[in-house]
């Protein structure tokens, strides 16, 4: 229950569109989401397959809880090989399309094969076709979005759509949806591009039922809104600054990644923050931030809805970017500013909306314009390369060209567009590359936060904070303080995180919700709509059963142990300022450890104990 | 004494519990699309707008009616829509000048705001207090309140 019970399966290469029933074994093994879907893709592909090539297959993929009152329950997630990492990709997004795909009666779409010529998914309940999409291939998302509003003539149909960098091959491509929410991570909206697929475009009018015990849901969802009011991160600190409440708190303490990676605290910091956002402007008055926004079902609802000064250099005559859009959070902010020392906020606001304008990463693609400003400094990349653009760490005015040029995949858009670390070998350095397996680091310096080196360096999809988030416990507190410059207990740490967020993850539900939530509260939310026995332990389980597939899924794409690790400039070169001064990353006193509490062996294979216990 | 729902636009965040509890009480499944309040997302204003019927007390609906089907309940003072009578002429729904009527494509008959009988889940479902249900007579009183305020000494 809970479960729609029924998968749609698409094959692009010859247009067959088929209704199957769910798998309810596996249902009850890996829940949904990111667990379900990486199950369904590990069974039907060939890990070793070229992630851009028409063997990869693309699952979109929704949770129990997706589509019901429970908070925040409106995720869903891309699961398909990464073009980026080689590995599994996994990316979550909330928005509003999660709910419209379970709303139109279906658990997971199956996208196989590649279509001979650009196609859109439009999909009302039980009616679902392909339909030509070359008037909207090589536009935006934004002006994807308007032309399927338009063409159907109905405003409440969802849309999740790639832009044109995922056209353009850039290997951190998002799919977009409700304009400004992303599946963003590991390149999912290159692979759909890849298929020739520019979008998906629901209505769904069937709702969703199937609740188990509805009177018994309704009160441990209650129950659990309940938590999230009470707390002060839920309830007060992400409503008011968003992810951003992280800017201030994060630099403090050192582990603020800046100058790609060179440093650890940025002089800027406090101009780029939560707090400066609710600033009013000297030129009109008004603040950056206009409101909060919720995602579907979300009661906590951190998201940012911005503006940009209309007489800001980056939107001057421009009036297409002065209404609002999605604006700055914590990890965009990090590194579309303090990697590239750009503290313009507008500037960083206005990087942001072309970010969800044409679907790239504000990650990677941050990223990646610190690394190309260390080598334009170095004198490696120079303006023959960048017409004539000076990529200069601070420069506002680089920072927005980068955007306009890999959004359009245009000149030197097109090396942006490889990410840091292609970019960084291309251009003989690869060392200058802060990525882990390819992808590129978020916001937190594991220098200052060493639980979060080993999480990077053994998270299944490359650097990711969504992997397991330890700066919960390491400088917030949550569930309990660790000491975040001590490698002490990090690798039980980073387990338990892992697994926690994998079954949240499967769920159908936001992972912030963590940050008041144990898997105590989820746990009777779940076991009150599916079917079977649901507890924290169970889930804390099936957590490592999923973790433990994603690895094996890498090891047979040839992933190996040599590859967890992290760039010698976290492990060789101490933190300059800040609590963590003089520090590096211990990894080599963790990651022994952490194989050993996994049971896998020192290569990082799960042993036949472990996949034996786990049912794999 | 009768009470009113009392939308304050500015408190929403376009989160959906309202629709997904209203669709729940009255469809017994969690479907916006069914759903007897609406919240509008104005992209480019970055605004949310939940909207209702208001519950006129000349109700168009109500007059308009050929065969009666839309009754007050002198409760709750909502006007009801009776399914057994409704013939599906969807004459109220042009006649309400707020579309807050609509006409079902399932039932074959309209549909619209009932207060639940007065206790409606919209506003007990709203995480921000952005839907309340409040005195009739002083739906202004929070907004009053937020005038009144101003004059406090600094």
């Amino acid at each position: 229950m809970a479960w729609t019970r029924k998968v749609l399966r698409i094959n692009l290469t010859n247009g067959s569109i088929a209704e199957e029933p769910l798998n309810m074994d596996w249902a009850m093994q890996y829940l949904g989401q990111r667990g379900l879907g990486t199950k369904y893709l590990s069974e039907e592909i060939d890990p070793k397959c070229d992630a851009l090539g028409p063997d990869n297959k693309m699952i979109m993929i929704t949770g129990p809880l997706t589509g019901t009152m429970a908070s925040t329950g409106g995720r869903y997630s891309v699961v398909t090989k990464s073009p980026l990492t080689g590995t599994i990709a996994c990316s979550n997004s909330g928005g509003f399309i999660g709910n419209e795909i379970k709303c139109a009666g279906w658990d997971m779409i199956i996208f196989e094969g590649k279509s001979p010529k650009p196609v859109y998914l439009y999909l009302e309940n039980d009616k679902a076709q392909l339909l030509p999409a070359d008037e909207m291939w090589g536009k935006s998302v934004w002006e994807t979005d308007e032309i399927i509003h338009k063409k159907h003539q109905d405003p409440l149909i969802r849309v999740a759509c790639v832009g044109r960098s995922a056209e353009e091959g850039c290997l951190y491509a998002a799919i977009v949806n409700d304009l400004h929410r992303a599946a963003g991570r590991s390149g999912v909206g290159t692979v759909m591009a890849s298929k020739n697929l520019k979008a998906v475009a629901v209505r769904g009018t069937l709702g969703v039922g199937n609740i188990k015990d509805p009177m018994g849901f309704l009160k441990a969802t209650n129950e659990g809104k309940q938590v999230l009011k009470d707390n002060a991160v839920t309830g007060e600190g992400l409503p008011q600054l968003g992810t951003q409440v992280l800017m201030n708190v994060i630099n403090e303490v050192g582990a603020m990644p800046t100058k790609n990676m060179q440093d650890v605290q940025f002089e800027g910091s406090s101009k780029i923050s939560g707090e400066a956002m609710h600033e009013p402007r000297e030129s009109d008055g008004k603040a950056n931030l206009t409101t909060n926004a919720g995602c579907f079902a979300c009661t906590i609802a951190c998201g940012r809805i911005s503006t940009i000064d209309q007489g800001h250099f980056t939107v001057e005559n421009k009036p297409e970017y002065w209404g609002n859009s999605g604006g700055l959070e914590y990890e965009a902010a990090w590194a579309l500013g303090s990697d590239t020392m750009v503290d313009d906020l507008d500037a960083l606001t206005y990087a942001n909306f072309l970010c969800n304008e044409d679907g790239m990463d504000p990650i990677s693609f941050g990223s990646t314009v610190a690394a190309a400003m260390e080598l334009f400094e170095m004198g490696v990349i120079t303006k023959e390369q960048t017409d004539g653009m000076e990529l200069k760490f601070g420069s506002a005015e680089a920072l927005a060209w980068c955007a306009e040029v890999t959004a359009k995949g245009e000149g030197f858009g097109k090396d942006l567009g490889l990410g840091s670390k292609r970019l960084c070998e291309k251009y003989g350095h690869p060392d200058l590359s802060m990525t882990v397996k390819g992808q590129e680091f978020p916001a937190y310096d594991p220098r200052g936060i060493q639980g979060m080196g080993l999480t990077y360096a053994t998270s299944n999809r490359g650097a990711c904070h969504l992997r397991g988030y330890t700066v919960s416990s390491e400088i917030l507190g949550i569930p309990e303080k660790t000491d975040p410059l001590s490698t002490e207990g990090k690798p039980e740490l980073v387990k338990a995180f892992q697994d926690a967020t994998a079954a949240v993850d499967s769920a159908g539900i936001c992972v912030f919700t963590t940050f008041a939530w144990t898997l105590e509260d989820i746990a009777p939310q779940i076991d009150a709509a599916c079917e079977g026995e649901w507890t924290s332990e169970s889930l804390m389980e099936m957590g490592e059963r999923i973790w433990n597939m994603e690895r094996d899924f890498n090891i047979a794409a040839g992933i190996t142990g040599d590859m967890d690790t992290l760039p010698k400039r976290l492990l060789k070169d101490a933190a300059k300022t800040g609590p963590a001064k003089g520090k590096v990353n211990n990894l080599d006193e963790m990651l022994p450890k952490y194989y050993e509490v996994r049971g896998w062996t020192q290569d990082g294979v799960p042993t036949d104990e472990t996949r034996a216990r786990l049912g794999l | 004494m009768l009470r009113s729902l009392q939308i304050e636009p500015e408190k929403c965040t376009g989160c959906l519990q309202c629709e997904m509890a209203c669709s729940y009480q009255a469809e017994g499944v969690f479907n916006p699309a069914k759903s007897r309040i609406k919240v509008f997302a104005f992209h480019e204003e970055g605004r949310f707008v939940p909207y209702t019927c208001t519950q006129c007390t000349e109700a168009w609906c109500m007059h308009a009616c050929p065969v009666e089907a839309i009754v007050i309940n002198e409760a709750t003072g909502a006007k009801e829509v009776i399914d057994d009578i409704c013939v599906g002429c969807k004459v109220c729904t042009i006649a309400c000048p707020f579309g807050t009527v609509n006409y079902s494509q399932d039932s074959g008959v309209v549909y619209k705001c009932d207060l639940c009988g007065g206790d409606p889940e919209c506003a007990k479902a709203c995480p921000t207090d952005c839907i309340t249900y409040v005195d009739a007579d002083h739906t202004g009183l929070n907004r009053m309140k937020a005038h009144a305020a101003k004059n406090l000494p600094e």
